[in-house]
Formats: C-alpha cells, sequence, structure tokens
C-alpha cells in the first residue's frame, strides 16, 4: 500500500521500503542528518500508515475504558492520552493514543500493522450506542518535530503551538493536531484528510521542516526508550514487563487483561523486565534479535539496538531477568560471534534538558 | 556516479588498484551510495589471508551490515585503520582515504575476471 504522500517521498529523493504492508520512505538524505534535524530544528514524517480509528456516543468513554489500560474518564476534553490494548494474558496487542475530541468522542491514533487485529477486537466487544468506525484509508498524517515546531506550526497555522504536551485541537474542520509525538522533542500530529496530504506535506516544508524518514523514526525513539509494537511490545509481554505501567489504571474495576495484570502485579516477582542497555565497548551497530549474555551464559536477546547518532555509543533493549535488571548489571551483547560489554543504565538514553 | 578509469571492478561493488604486486582494495561510490551513512567498519587483520569472493571486512549502516569482498586471492598486507576511527570516510572518500585494505596478491590472474570502469558503469546503469 501507498499513503497519499508516495510522489512525494519520490521527489524528496526517499529510499522506499516495506513497512507494515506499506511503502514507505526509511530516508531521504541520509537518517544520520535526519536525526539531527529533527533534535536540533524540525523534522517532518509522514505517519499516514497509522490507523485513525472514531469512537462515539453515549457510553464511549466507559467502553473504552473497559477496553483500554489508560483511564480516559479522567482526561479532560481536547486532550491526548497513551493508553493500551491487551489481550485476556496482558499482552500487548497495541499501543495508541487516544484524542478526546468531546465528552463522549474519541479519536484513536493506532500502528499501521495492527489496524485490522485492533479494529476485529474492538468490534468483537461492540457495545450499543457506541459507534467505532475504523476510517484510517480517509486519514493521513503528519508528525512535525524538534525544537524549531513550534514555529513551523505557527506558519501553518497562524496562532501558537499549546505549549502543553497531549493537547488536541480540531485545527480546521476534519483535521486534528495533538501536541504528541515519538522522538521525545516538542512537536505535533497531524492527522488530515486524506485530500489534503500533499497541500499539508508541502506546506510543512515550506514552513522549514526537513523530509525524515522510518530510519529517523526508528533512532530517535530508541534513543527516549519508547518501545516499537512488534519489537520491544508482543503478545507474549504485559505493560508491567515492559515498563509502561504506570498506563495501566489497575484501580479501574475491569479492563480487558486487568486481572492478569493484577495478578502479575501481585505476584510481586515479574519473569523480566525491559532494560535499557549501553554498550560499553566499541561495537559495530547493535540490532534486534542479538543474543545477550550473563557471565558468558545466553539469557535474553535485544528487541531493538542502534547506534545512537545524538550519543555516539551503542544502545538497545532487551527483556532481562529480574535478577539482571540492577542498573549497572554487566551483560555482553553478541555480534557475530564476538561479544562487547554493555551495561543496564536508567531510561531513557538521551536526557532532555 | 564517480568510476575512475584506472581501477578494475567486482560485480559486488568492490574496487581493486594493483601496483606491482598489491592491491588496494575498497568499495565505489555507487556502493557507499546504497549503504548510505556507514557508521562502522571493520578492516581485515594483517596476515589474513583470503581467496577472491571471500569475506574480507564488514561494514554497517545505520540500517545494515554488508559484507565486503576480496575481489582477488591473497594475504592481506595492510588494513586502513582510519576507518575503524572515522567510518564516514567510506561515504565522503571511497576511492582514497576510504580505502579498506592492501593485498599481496597470489593470483594475479584473477584480475581478468574482474571488470574495467566501461563495463562496471554498465553494471550500476549509468
Amino acid at each position: 500500500m501507498r499513503t497519499p504522500l508516495h510522489d512525494q517521498h519520490l521527489a524528496a529523493g526517499g529510499r522506499i521500503v516495506e513497512f507494515a504492508g506499506w511503502e514507505m520512505p526509511v530516508q531521504y538524505t541520509g537518517i544520520l542528518q535526519e536525526h539531527k534535524a529533527v533534535r536540533e530544528s524540525c523534522g517532518v514524517f509522514d505517519i499516514s500508515h497509522m490507523g485513525e480509528f472514531f469512537v462515539e456516543g453515549p457510553g464511549a468513554t466507559a467502553w473504552l475504558d473497559s477496553l483500554l489500560t489508560n483511564n480516559l474518564a479522567s482526561v479532560p476534553v481536547g486532550q491526548a492520552q497513551y493508553t493500551l490494548l491487551l489481550n485476556e494474558r496482558a499482552g500487548v496487542i497495541d499501543d495508541l493514543l487516544a484524542y478526546r475530541l468531546a465528552e463522549e468522542k474519541y479519536l484513536l491514533i493506532v500502528n499501521a500493522a495492527k489496524i485490522d487485529e485492533d479494529a476485529a477486537w474492538l468490534r468483537k466487544h461492540a457495545v450499543p450506542g457506541v459507534v467505532f468506525t475504523d476510517r484510517s484509508p480517509e486519514f493521513a498524517a503528519l508528525a512535525i518535530q524538534g525544537p524549531k515546531a513550534a514555529a513551523v506550526f505557527e506558519k501553518l497555522f497562524q496562532k501558537p503551538m499549546p505549549t502543553e504536551r497531549n493537547r488536541v485541537l480540531e485545527i480546521q474542520p476534519g483535521s486534528f493536531i495533538a501536541t504528541t509525538g515519538y522522538t521525545g522533542e516538542s512537536g505535533f500530529e497531524w492527522v488530515i484528510p486524506a485530500t489534503e496530504a500533499v497541500s499539508a506535506w508541502q506546506a510543512a516544508l515550506a514552513a522549514g521542516a526537513t523530509p525524515c524518514g522510518l530510519g529517523a523514526r526508528d533512532t530517535l525513539r530508541l534513543e527516549m526508550c519508547y518501545p516499537l509494537n512488534g519489537s520491544d511490545l508482543s503478545p507474549d509481554r504485559t505493560p508491567l514487563e515492559a515498563g509502561l505501567g504506570f498506563f495501566c489504571d489497575l484501580k479501574k474495576p475491569a479492563f480487558l487483561g486487568r486481572d492478569a495484570l493484577l495478578a502479575q502485579k501481585q505476584h510481586s516477582v515479574l519473569p523480566h523486565k525491559l532494560c535499557a542497555l549501553r554498550v560499553t565497548d566499541k561495537s559495530p551497530p547493535i540490532r534486534s534479535h542479538y543474543r545477550v549474555f550473563v557471565n558468558g551464559e545466553p539469557v535474553t536477546e535485544t528487541t531493538s539496538g542502534a547506534l545512537s547518532p545524538s550519543l555516539g555509543y551503542g544502545i538497545a533493549l532487551a527483556y532481562l531477568p529480574p535478577a539482571y535488571c540492577d542498573l549497572g548489571q554487566e551483560v555482553q551483547i553478541e555480534v557475530r560471534d564476538r561479544r562487547f560489554r554493555a551495561e543496564v543504565v536508567k531510561k531513557p538514553f538521551l536526557k532532555k534538558p | 556516479m564517480n568510476v575512475p578509469e584506472n581501477l578494475r571492478y567486482a560485480t559486488s561493488h568492490e574496487w581493486i588498484l594493483v601496483e606491482g604486486d598489491t592491491g588496494t582494495v575498497g568499495i565505489t561510490d555507487h556502493a557507499q551510495a546504497e549503504l548510505t551513512d556507514i557508521v562502522f567498519a571493520e578492516p581485515p587483520a594483517i596476515g589474513k589471508t583470503v581467496k577472491a569472493g571471500d569475506i574480507a571486512a564488514v561494514v554497517e549502516s545505520v540500517k545494515a551490515a554488508s559484507d565486503i569482498y576480496s575481489p582477488v586471492s591473497g594475504e592481506v598486507v595492510e588494513r586502513n585503520d582510519a576507518i575503524e576511527a572515522d567510518p564516514s570516510l567510506l561515504n565522503t572518500d571511497p576511492f582514497g582515504t576510504g580505502w579498506i585494505f592492501k593485498i599481496r596478491l597470489t593470483n594475479p590472474a584473477d584480475l581478468d575476471s574482474l571488470k574495467d570502469a566501461t563495463a562496471y558503469r554498465a553494471q550500476i546503469g549509468g
């Protein structure tokens, strides 16, 4: 599948790769340069592959609160909340953003690879009065991120960007912005009708944003330890194991996966936790599925890895047994039959002032 | 795309400059552009012997690792430590300071199966 911006990507020199069934740009001029543009100035990403679901009708809040881990009843209208959809075993189906557009109206932004599965799961749990619609094909979306994103926002909309994180505005009829992102920088995500995607993209470039691909999106998010579903999150790992307990409101009377999550919490010791690993030896870039050793024994494998463009050393995430999760724990990561020392460090890798 | 006339080329995008019984090996401008930002390079150890077509070195970009094959058989007599310290030399100067290793040829006839600049230019479509 192609997003409405496919021709724009080619025109900007985008190198196209397959991602979750979509033809997406992995880079334009270079991942390192695009990474730097977001950390120091402003970048724009096509995130039109992501899904857009609308949920509305009396009881929408209660229904979503019975399906998602976080607490939407506590979110004011005009705010977005990061939340998770779990299976009965409390494994992660998807992580998503819920925009509260009105008292009983939501826009959910879900991962591209999970659109069909999420939609099927939500439909399976449908209740009378709450209307769920998957409108993904009707929408495109841009992520505009970086210290200069506010200046880009002002040029686009002739008003200041909300300073508060997670603010949601219907900026034009049928188009939404949220001050959210996946890079650790300030900025916003802009959900627009697919027919307006090209003009929005061109306006963002004209306002000074640098086109950025999935390659930089991955290194940026990994420096912040933001998990990638399908790599760091999976149906076999719970949010507690992934370090996302903050986004699970166990005080809610019920939600999918709550019982399993509560049981795990009361069990006190998790089977493994997603840890941040900093490579202390000079090493090749760490990638996912590299074996991790402790005292010569293989204990797990990395779920994500990179040579951090901002920090200049190797970084990775891996689920480690609790005995090896303490800060400073030494591990070794295997790259082509050689092992390189790494240590468990505090998240995120990149500390923002 | 820069394809110097004085070099021989392997289909797998390495170049070799032969002087006497020794060849200097690197990757082509086309290869570095395809690989994108190179962030890691590991030239072979001095003394390593390789046959033509063997893996002699590894370079990695942000996104992927790539094997570098020796275009000829021989013994590695020099390695470029500079690319270990600064792998971006492979991007910025692939035919110069971004060379990877020097090899003493044991079978100069290997050169006959390599391409000249014209043939390599045709291979990469430009």
